[in-house]
């Protein structure tokens, strides 16, 4: 059933919400300490524990996905109520955050990729299975 | 002229889905013919968003962008806190756990770098900027993370409309930059195997952004950078609202 799958969602979102207010309170803060993190844990274990136990069904997953689905839409629509005037107040720091942002993350991916050391480019790689494809190999006993 | 206007007003929701379900169309239509595809269409409608939101704002004199025009206040609902905290916490339905594994150690160091040193520098960029509160500093910080992790924290910790929007603007022109650089910068940081592209997924995060990057890059390479962009988000929002932002608050007292 596509109910079972949202009621799921719903149960996930109630219980991360009320955790994440708890959880504010215990450490003194008026705050949701982490209220999404903590559904989407829920909503992992509990996919988990459903595909073990055979319970994950087709309309389960329409009513979880549906809603997965609809996270850009919402997104946008999130977008288009904001206080935009009172921020373009604020606009350089778009810009200077953004960009500094992804130019300090571009050199730490060239940095950990130093760090770790080389391995197989992509084309070396397919390099090698076509080649390993191409030669038969006697591996079980049977021309392959 | 009347009569159409009651009925948007009267269907807010259903108006909401329609209005957003054309913007989304034509930005598809954006991103297809004037951009050929380098940057996601998702990208574009949420620029989009906020664009319609600055004339909404303008025209209203109010405070909620579009949502203050009688015939869209749907869009409100439809943005508001309750469903977009249910359409995130769907998304991680689509974490495979086994999947995870594959990325191990390298994956989740660049997961953790990738959401703490973005935050950093958003904070100090704001603080620059004048900011001095330990809530806006931690929602720009978080924004420069992803364009969610920002207004789900600030929503989360109570910030205001202008500093959410600020974060929605600053992750989102962080994913165009990711879109439009990768390729630029691919050869230089050596974006040519699927370890880096791992570890390029879990530093840059938005999932638009490393797919749209990584496919203009190298087709080959997007499942290894999505794999591990797609813990971003949900670890952005765990962290971003509880650890980072206790810690901007010893640092200001406040």
């Amino acid at each position: 059933m596509t109910i079972s799958g949202v009621a799921l969602l719903a149960i996930c979102t109630l219980l991360g919400g009320l955790l994440g207010d708890l959880l504010g309170v215990a450490l003194g803060v008026r705050a949701n300490v982490g209220g999404v993190g903590i559904a989407m844990m829920f909503l992992i274990a509990a996919r988990l524990w459903l595909v073990r136990h055979k319970l994950l069904s087709h309309g389960l997953k329409t009513g979880v996905e549906f809603w997965g689905s609809f996270y850009i839409p919402i997104v946008v629509a999130m977008a288009a109520q904001q206080n935009v005037v009172a921020a373009a107040k604020g606009g350089p720091i778009v810009i200077i955050a953004g960009a500094g942002a992804v130019a300090v993350c571009f050199a730490m991916v060239a940095l950990i990729g130093k760090l770790s050391g080389r391995v197989e480019t992509m084309d070396e790689i397919e390099a090698r299975e076509a080649l390993e494809a191409s030669v038969p190999h006697f591996k079980s006993g049977r021309v392959a | 002229m009347t009569m159409i206007s009651h009925v948007l007003a009267a269907n807010s929701l259903i108006t909401a889905f329609a209005a957003v379900g054309i913007l989304m169309w034509i930005s598809g239509a954006i991103s297809k013919y004037l951009t050929f595809g380098r940057i996601h269409g998702s990208a574009i409608a949420i620029m989009l968003g906020l664009l319609l939101a600055f004339f909404g704002g303008i025209a209203t004199g109010g405070e909620k962008g579009v949502a203050d025009l009688p015939a869209l206040t749907g869009i409100g609902l439809m943005g508001g806190a309750m469903l977009r905290d249910f359409a995130i916490v769907a998304t991680a339905f689509e974490v495979d756990v086994v999947h995870a594994r594959k990325a191990g150690l390298i994956g989740a160091v660049a997961l953790g770098l990738g959401t703490v040193v973005p935050f950093i520098l958003g904070v100090f960029v704001a603080a620059v900027f004048g900011y001095t509160d330990a809530i806006s500093l931690t929602t720009i910080g978080a924004g420069a993370v992803t364009y969610i992790v920002g207004p789900v924290t600030g929503a989360a910790i109570g910030a205001s409309s202008p500093v959410i929007a600020l974060s929605i603007a600053t992750g989102v022109f962080k994913a165009v930059i990711v879109m439009i650089g990768t390729p630029f910068v691919a050869k230089m940081i050596g974006l040519n195997n699927p370890r880096s592209a791992m570890v390029f997924g879990g530093l840059m995060g938005t999932v638009s952004g490393v797919s749209g990057g990584l496919a203009a890059t190298d087709r080959r390479l997007v499942p290894y950078g999505a794999l591990t962009a797609t813990f971003h988000t949900g670890l952005g929002c765990l962290v971003a609202p509880s650890i980072l932002y206790f810690a901007v608050r010893a640092i200001t007292g406040g």
